[in-house]
């Protein structure tokens, strides 16, 4: 359980209490076993796998069952958590950040794991009942109160929000249309081919895709003005339904920082060891604009194992242990209605000077993408025959020319073996004796 | 030599029946081995999971199901919190992970928590797989 509140100051204080924050705590203990550590957090659980929600909404699991880390987790670690309450206000001068109930809490070190909030277009009607959004528990448990064996949804933006929640719907028996902006489901995840299977995957599902299009207004049902009854499309059509998803993207939840003075862009911009523009401040996952090491530049890659392994290196370097973050870049798997797809970095290059595109497919059950960029790794799709696609990802990730090798990368016998001797040797080096 | 007995021995140890022809033949869901032999012309190696000190899978689980003991730095996955997303399969760099697709998670090595040595190096008529425990 978590402690009792109280208003003294913390060593540690950390805002959000999910996958970036747990990071951080884990990493400060390595370091530091008894700085004292507070997490706040507006959301009143212990963290939970926020990709969980959907098979919650499912009905597949319970929140014990969803919950990140043990139930003992704060209390072992020593961490004061203070949920359900939302922070309201940061100095930096004082070193104080205040909270909704009035509290004041004062840090040495901050980091802000603050997540991001769904985007909301502006949309006429759009303030009426049965409209929602699915990145939290809370919204989850929403959309459960709210559905009815009549129900029928209606969910904006094909992304992977929208996939897991249509994934749920789709299991609970309820019709769902998806109205997509762009030609394909998860563009910005997945290459034309790899979408194509997502696509064909979700018409067997049952699911009526409407793609190019947006909702030009949300419409009341015809005997209670209040509650969603359908949305008007920008070609005229009417698409009739009680529920009604926004889902077209997270943008960072930055508010407590530029009225403090820290730099923002569209993330808090964080340098190689997730400082902010104040040296004790920090941030990460979703909040912040971290390096990516595939576009070279700090951008917004808001996915669940960035945001994991950004607030360990900020938390090695808040208790002290110098730490480089390595960058991350946009990757993304796929198991929702049987699929096994996996995407890392660039899925469409076009035809820009110095690319190149290696692919190769088994029929129907695997297709394999790899994208070169000056004889290195700068993206990979792999479909059905995925086992193998984190060696792939691991060139990319250490830069590694391939070029002398490149074809073995999409060969479906493709391993380590494929890598020339030094190279494997220098892998396996920790773990290969030499015979005797 | 590529003779993949550490393979057989290695999904027999993983099945209910521990009986290698039942194993192969008529389990549901057919137990699978948790390493993997590639063989590659007269190159052969055995690919299981290096229990890393900075495990990326762990650190890429969505749900928590993968953690890292810190007393004996082994890597292991919570079967009933395994949700099957795929995830740490893509972040292993060795591609040690493998998929089990009539159960819908993962599979990986475990060193064989029922016995003193994990079956693989038992099994090995080579001596060529070893089983080292190093100091944290």
């Amino acid at each position: 359980m978590p402690r009792k509140t109280s208003q003294r100051g913390t060593r540690y204080l950390i805002v959000g209490n999910s996958a970036g924050g747990i990071g951080a705590v884990e990493a400060i203990r390595q370091v530091d076993a008894n700085g004292p550590i507070t997490i706040v957090s507006d959301e009143p659980y212990p963290a939970y796998s926020r990709p969980e929600i959907s098979g919650y909404l499912a009905g597949l699991t319970t929140v014990e069952r969803m919950l990140f880390r043990p139930p003992d987790f704060y209390e072992r670690n020593g961490v004061e958590a203070i949920l359900g309450v939302t922070a309201s206000r940061l100095d930096l001068r004082k070193r104080g950040l205040e909270l909704e109930d009035g509290r004041t809490l004062a840090w040495d070190r901050l980091l802000l794991a603050t997540g991001g909030r769904p985007t909301m277009p502006p949309i006429p009607g759009a303030d009426r009942e049965g409209i929602f959004t699915f990145t939290t528990l809370a919204d989850a448990d929403r959309i459960r109160a709210a559905l009815s064996p009549a129900s029928r949804a209606v969910v904006i933006g094909a992304g992977l929000i929208g996939l897991s929640l249509t994934h749920a719907l789709v299991h609970l028996g309820v019709p769902v249309v998806m109205v997509e902006l762009l030609d394909r489901p998860l563009a910005n995840a997945l290459d034309r081919e790899a979408a194509s299977v997502v696509e064909r995957a979700l018409r067997e599902a049952g699911v009526e895709l409407v793609f190019e299009q947006t909702v030009d207004e949300v419409l009341g049902q015809p005997e209670d003005g209040e509650h969603v009854g359908g949305v008007r499309l920008q070609d005229g059509r009417q698409l009739s339904c009680d529920i009604l998803a926004i889902a077209i993207g997270v943008t960072p939840r930055t508010e407590l920082a530029p009225e403090a003075g820290l730099r923002v862009d569209r993330g808090i911009i964080v340098d190689r060891r997730m400082a902010t523009s104040h040296p004790d401040v920090y941030a990460c996952g979703d909040a912040a604009e971290a390096f990516d090491f595939v576009h070279g530049v700090e951008r917004v890659t808001p996915i669940w194992p960035n945001a994991y392994i950004g607030g360990r290196v900020a938390g090695l370097n808040m208790a002290g242990r110098e730490t480089v973050y390595s960058g991350g870049t946009a990757m993304n798997a796929l198991s929702y209605f049987g699929l096994a797809i996996v995407s890392a970095g660039l899925q469409e290059p076009g035809d820009g000077p110095g690319y190149e595109v290696l692919v190769s497919s088994d029929s129907d059950t695997a297709y394999r993408k790899v994208v070169l960029r000056e004889g290195r790794v700068a993206g990979l799709t792999f479909v059905g025959d995925i086992e193998k696609s984190g060696i792939v990802l691991g060139l990319m990730r250490d830069g590694t020319d391939v070029s002398a090798f490149k074809e073995a990368l999409v060969a479906p016998d493709f391993g380590l073996t494929s890598l020339p001797e030094e190279l494997r040797r220098e892998r396996l080096a920790p773990f290969v004796t030499e015979a005797a | 030599m590529g003779c993949g007995l550490c393979e057989v021995h290695c999904l027999v140890e993983h099945s209910r029946t521990r009986d290698v022809i039942k194993a192969y033949l008529r389990e549901r869901p057919s137990p699978l081995a948790r390493l993997r032999v590639e063989r590659q012309d007269h190159l052969f190696l055995l690919v299981q999971c290096r229990h890393c000190p900075e495990p990326l899978c762990v650190y890429s689980c969505l749900t928590g199901a993968l953690s890292r003991d810190p007393t004996t730095g082994e890597v292991h996955v919570d079967e009933a919190r395994c949700i099957g997303c795929w995830t740490c399969i893509l972040a292993c760099p060795y591609g040690a992970i493998r998929r089990d697709p009539q159960r819908g998670i993962i599979a990986k090595c475990d060193l064989c928590p029922d016995r003193s040595l994990p079956a693989c190096v038992a099994a090995c008529p080579n001596e060529a797989i070893l089983y080292v425990e190093e100091a944290l």
